[in-house]
């Protein structure tokens, strides 16, 4: 099961810090809802630098739901 | 090493900087090529909402910085019309940002922009903005929050540019309302506010920095925060680009004046230019940006943001009506007194607003 953070809505720098503390327990995967794209591009970046895969889909309404995956989990 | 994200804020940080060197050869006021805080305060004065004679002028690089960003942010499909997320909070947020960027003289973007032209009264205005930063990120770790925005109609959005676009059609025309009183529009005859590059040159600047501004999300109190709450550095990159941009332009075009004294539109009362941006940077990380960084948003449809502008407004008018605007002799006593004030309403904020 992935864990879902709702980041919408959130200023900066909320949505970085939402996502950050759920990334230090090193979940598999995680879905992230943004609904701008500072936060878009912040979590995307966050994610990589914590060594996970980043994945973007567009969805309606002007949101986007960001995918990470840890990468060691990746490889196994 | 950089990646092509950060080449982009850096880009964007250099060419911020140039420009501003470029706006004071074209006529703008020493190391003021371009300022969030004494542009807005400029252009309240111009409409006459304060009387000081010599600081009113309808700077177009503040619509431009507003249009820019609004065309980059539909043109980028971002443009998204949100708010409600404690408004009147973030108005007074905006007012005492304002209150601190008139006391040190200079918002947090002029900060660097002085300190690229020698002014090391800069120093402890930079030092004081970042211990602010440190500040505010200290009531976001204990659960800041002054909750979600949300959607809303398209016309709030609209409200800002619109307005940008009002301002800009008084900058060209200039019709004068109350001809006995002289004004509005009032357009000093001396001072800062008598000092301009050509109106198509400084929208044109305005316009430029907007949409890079807008595309690289630059703000100056996120680069310090975002480094510290996560060591994440694209931000401050830009901080460092436009300091060497500016830096670099003003040795080029003979700008460039090392010391504390003779300092062009800056005081040199260490303690309150310390103060006075301590303050600018507390309430910038509590309304989530700077005041460039607002101004900015409230081009992309954040209502909220187009509060915090707004809150900028007041303060502009109160800090000249009232006497809290530093003079190039110094501080005022009114003016210490209602930084102080602000540093304690904005810590109130800050502990009093969390997410329920």
């Amino acid at each position: 099961m992935e864990m879902v953070v709702d980041a919408r809505g959130l200023g900066c720098p909320l949505p970085v810090l939402r996502v950050k503390a759920v990334l230090e327990k090193r979940p598999e995967e995680v879905h992230v809802r943004v609904d701008s794209g500072a936060a878009r591009e912040n979590v995307s970046r966050l994610g990589q630098s914590m060594g996970y895969s980043v994945d973007i889909e567009v969805l309606t309404g002007g949101e986007w739901l960001i995918r990470l995956r840890r990468k060691d989990y990746l490889s196994t | 090493m950089l990646e092509r994200r950060d080449w982009f804020v850096v880009g964007t940080g250099l060419v911020i900087g140039i420009l501003a060197a470029l706006l004071v050869r074209f006529g703008n006021p020493g190391n003021m090529g371009l300022c969030i805080a004494c542009f807005v305060r400029d252009i309240t004065g111009a409409l006459g909402f304060h009387r000081a004679a010599t600081v009113q002028y309808i700077r177009p690089e503040i619509p431009g910085l507003l249009l820019g960003a609004f065309v980059a942010s539909v043109l980028g499909r971002e443009f998204r019309v949100r708010g409600g997320s404690g408004s009147l909070v973030r108005f007074l947020l905006g007012f005492f940002m304002m209150v601190g960027a008139l006391v040190f003289l200079g918002c947090p973007l002029r900060t660097l922009l002085r300190l690229g032209g020698g002014d090391l009264n800069a120093v402890l205005g930079l030092a004081g903005f970042i211990v602010g930063v440190l500040g505010g990120v200290e009531f976001i770790k204990r659960g800041f929050n002054l909750g979600r925005a949300q959607r809303s109609s398209m016309l709030g959005g609209l409200v800002m540019p619109l307005m940008g676009v009002v301002v800009l059609i008084l900058a060209v025309y200039h019709p004068v309302f109350d001809p006995q009183g002289g004004g509005p529009v009032f357009a000093s005859a001396k001072g800062p506010g008598s000092l301009s590059a050509p109106l198509l040159i400084s929208l044109g600047a305005g316009l430029l920095a907007g949409i890079l501004a807008q595309r690289a999300r630059m703000c100056l109190s996120g680069g310090v925060r975002d480094f510290i709450l996560t060591r994440d550095t694209y931000l401050i990159k830009g901080y460092g680009a436009i300091f060497a941009g500016v830096l670099l332009a003003n040795l080029l075009l003979g700008q460039f004046h090392l010391g504390f004294t003779n300092q062009p539109i800056a005081h040199t009362d260490g303690v309150w230019n310390f103060l006075g941006m301590f303050l600018v940077g507390l309430a910038a990380v509590l309304a989530g940006g700077c005041p460039l960084r607002q101004l900015i948003l409230s081009g992309e449809g954040d209502t909220d943001a187009g509060i915090t502008v707004l809150g900028m407004v007041a303060g502009a008018a109160t800090a000249h009506n009232f006497l809290l605007a530093s003079t190039t002799a110094g501080p005022t006593l009114n003016g210490k007194a209602m930084v102080l004030v602000g540093i304690l309403v904005t810590v109130f904020i800050g502990q009093l607003c969390r997410e329920g």
